[in-house]
């Protein structure tokens, strides 16, 4: 089992250990400013942080020793916009998406067999790519020329985003990405060519005769069953959905008490019947249910769910569990969420039962087994 | 020469200032600044050389008003503050 997750938060970088004591945090990394992406690269150990000033723009740092020392590196960057690139409107708002990085929102290592290589997900929904531990970055055109493109808009921040990188584990020039909203995509030469894979998800945000548009729908975060990589789980802004096909198709999955409506999934890494979700009550309501703060697990394929409540708190709890906010470690055993109220609570047992850090963290954005 | 100040917040990233550089026009002074700054370039403008967002340009105590282009002439003992906008939480 993994003994160490970070926490990517609006005001810093922490660490989590477990010690003999129990989950521990040290002081932040990078403090006051916004992690909203980590990666630990099981390949050679680096740690990575995106590193978001408000006024300065996303930068990205590297660790070669376990976040001893930082080093800035390249940032992903759009190439200058050629004098013929179409202006795109943001379709539901009428307003031009920028040809710009506002955010690095999401960052994946790719293949054992791909040394150095990164993937990063940004808004306003470019990929980007690097072959060389982040040194240097470049925009993945296969993606960002899709003329489909021009139907994507913002879920979650005001431009479309990439949140979820999907490296298939028996072979990384096979990835998908999620994107708000516009779908879940997928690549099986590397990122040269993609193809919406959406099928079976429906959008009840807009029109009913366009509920069913591929390029439309907001995949609030797709997670994949290492173990049987066809298996992926969909936290979609209109309920879970669950595909064992890779992506081809996808079903609905009957909601879960107290609610279907969320925005983080995690699938168990080695149970393809296994995943949890940290329901809020609905999207105009994005808090728990009666103030109640449970997560969600099924263990047969979405058939049914149990509502985790063991340590959690179930009176006046008001917290939020962004897209990124869920990770299990490599044995699905060891679990930690964290919320947008600075809850951060641990589980030894796959949900079973849960553990409050005693700490009052900020905003958490994202949460990182090591 | 043009005398080029940063905010004190980006201290903490290794930015001190201030600099000594030939007049132009501001995108001149803002390139001859990163030649000898390269790092700095991506604070203060973004992947496209625009100015960000959140950042705020003075000359002389006036504040910019083009952020994209930075043809504004800057003469010789000019002063240019670079700040944060306020903005956020």
């Amino acid at each position: 089992m993994q003994h160490r997750f970070l926490l990517g938060t609006r005001k810093g970088l922490f660490v989590v250990e477990r010690t003999v004591h129990g989950w521990r945090s040290l002081p932040p990394h990078f403090p006051g400013l916004q992690i909203p992406a980590v990666l630990t690269d099981p390949r050679d150990g680096a740690w990575y942080a995106v590193v978001h000033h408000g006024h300065f723009g996303t930068k990205l740092h590297r660790s070669a020793d376990s976040g001893r020392t930082w080093k800035e590196i390249a940032a992903p960057a759009f190439p200058p916009k050629p004098a013929d690139a179409p202006e795109i409107r943001c379709p539901m708002r009428g307003v031009t998406i920028p040809w710009s990085v506002e955010l690095a929102w999401c960052l994946e290592a790719g293949g054992d067999d791909q040394p150095g290589r990164l993937w990063c997900g940004t808004v306003p929904g470019g990929l980007f790519k690097s072959d060389n531990h982040g040194d240097s970055w470049s925009l993945v055109t296969g993606l960002w020329n899709r003329p489909e493109r021009a139907k994507w808009f913002g879920g979650g921040y005001d431009y479309p985003g990439i949140h979820s990188i999907l490296v298939d584990p028996r072979d990384p020039t096979r990835l998908g990405v999620g994107v708000s909203c516009g779908g879940y995509w997928v690549s099986e030469d590397d990122g040269a060519t993609w193809a919406n894979r959406s099928d079976g998800m429906r959008a009840a945000y807009l029109p009913p005769d366009q509920a069913d548009d591929p390029d439309t729908q907001d995949p609030h975060r797709i997670s994949r069953c290492l173990a049987e990589p066809d298996v992926l789980w969909c936290q979609h802004h209109n309920g879970i959905f669950r595909s064992t096909d890779d992506g081809r198709s996808w079903k609905a999955v009957p909601p879960p008490e107290p609610s279907g409506f969320g925005f983080a999934v995690a699938a168990h890494p080695i149970d393809p019947q296994t995943a949890l979700f940290a329901p809020a009550e609905a999207d105009v309501c994005r808090i728990p249910k009666a103030g109640r703060f449970v997560l969600t697990r099924t263990r047969d394929g979405g058939k049914g769910f149990e509502t985790l409540t063991r340590g959690l708190p179930l009176d006046e709890a008001y917290d939020l569990v962004y897209r990124h906010g869920i990770d299990t470690d490599a044995t699905g055993n060891r679990v930690a969420v964290g919320s947008t109220s600075g809850g951060v609570w641990v589980s030894e047992d796959g949900g079973d039962g849960w553990m409050p850090l005693p700490v009052r963290f900020p905003p958490v954005l994202t949460v990182r087994f090591v | 020469m043009v005398t080029v100040h940063v905010t004190q917040h980006l201290r903490r990233e290794g930015f001190e200032g201030p600099w000594q550089v030939a007049p132009g026009s501001l995108r001149q002074v803002l390139d001859a600044l990163f030649q000898s700054e390269p790092r700095l370039r991506s604070y203060v403008v973004d992947d496209q050389g625009r100015i960000r967002k959140h950042v705020a340009v003075f000359l002389d105590g006036e504040a910019l008003t083009d952020r994209e282009h930075q043809q504004v002439p800057v003469p010789g003992g000019s002063e240019v503050h670079l700040l944060q906008a306020l903005s956020g939480g």
